[in-house]
């Protein structure tokens, strides 16, 4: 049922990705800046958390759940002090940024580009 | 005198070219294929759901190891963005999102491959100014905004736990 669950979550996600990507003139940078704030707000709110509950990774993966975490790192922090209220969502999503920072300039390093083929 | 005829001779011309403009916008739109709603949310769907589905089955295997879940879900994101990248520079997944489009934007993997996929790009520019900066034109907004608004958040919440 978890599966299911993750699997139905976030496949929805993505289907709101496409329809936007299709139906309106937003690039992709865009909607993903929308879906990441969308995350911040809907867990500012207390109303991401049982989506997470319900869905697990399907709610994770998906990029509302890197605001989630940002977020949620954000409401810790606050309840331990101002400092931490701050530092609460980069600390929280840290690990995946640093890898994601040098895992890709080495990977970008190393591959050259390649001509598209069709 | 010959300046105000001259500048309503300008006037004329832009407005002309604005309706030309026009018109090929109205020609254009006939040749130009409408996206297939439909099959591409499918293909999203599918595509996305998988990538969700087997995090969740790596993570369950993780904390089953005996990894806390908090850890478990680091790893699994740490797996996803490292996975995308490589595939970035293999050229997999510009072939893959050729197919399954916002089912591999959405995730995670997107953040990833938004990163690397520019830096390639301008290699040429050097590795600090091309490679360097590109790594964030797409990821800088997405960390500034998203950053922004959760500082943002954490110092509301802060304010109501004080006061």
């Amino acid at each position: 049922m978890e599966y299911l669950w993750a699997f139905i979550i976030g496949g929805i996600w993505c289907v709101i990705g496409q329809l936007l990507l299709d139906g309106t003139k937003l690039t992709a940078p865009r909607v993903l800046v929308i879906f990441v704030v969308t995350g911040v707000v809907l867990q500012a709110l207390n109303l991401y958390q049982p989506i997470v509950d319900l869905a697990g990774n399907g709610a994770t993966v998906p990029l509302p759940g890197f605001g989630y975490n940002l977020a949620k790192g954000a409401m810790e922090g606050a309840q331990k002090g101002f400092l931490e209220a701050i530092t609460g969502p980069i600390k929280a999503t840290a690990a995946g940024v640093a890898v994601a920072i040098t895992f890709g300039y080495i990977v970008s390093l190393i591959f050259t580009p390649k001509s598209p083929k069709r | 005198m010959a300046l105000q005829i001259s500048e309503e001779k300008n006037k004329e011309k832009e407005k002309q070219k604005k309706e030309i403009g026009k018109a090929y916008g109205k020609y254009a739109k006939q040749f130009t294929p409408r996206p297939k709603y439909f099959s591409n949310s499918v293909k999203a769907f599918i595509v996305g759901g998988l990538i969700c589905t087997a995090a969740l089955a790596v993570q369950n295997r993780l904390q089953a190891m005996g990894l806390s879940q908090k850890d478990a879900g680091t790893f699994v994101t740490i797996g996803l963005v490292a996975l995308a990248q490589l595939l970035t520079g293999l050229g997999i997944f510009d072939v893959i999102a050729k197919h399954a489009g916002a089912g591999v934007i959405v995730p995670i993997t997107g953040f990833a491959n938004s990163m690397v996929a520019p830096a390639i790009e301008y290699k040429k520019e050097g590795p600090v100014l091309g490679t360097g900066a590109k790594l964030f034109s797409v990821a800088g907004p997405v960390l500034v905004c998203g950053i922004s608004a959760a500082t943002v958040v954490g110092i509301i919440y802060w304010f109501i736990e004080k006061f």
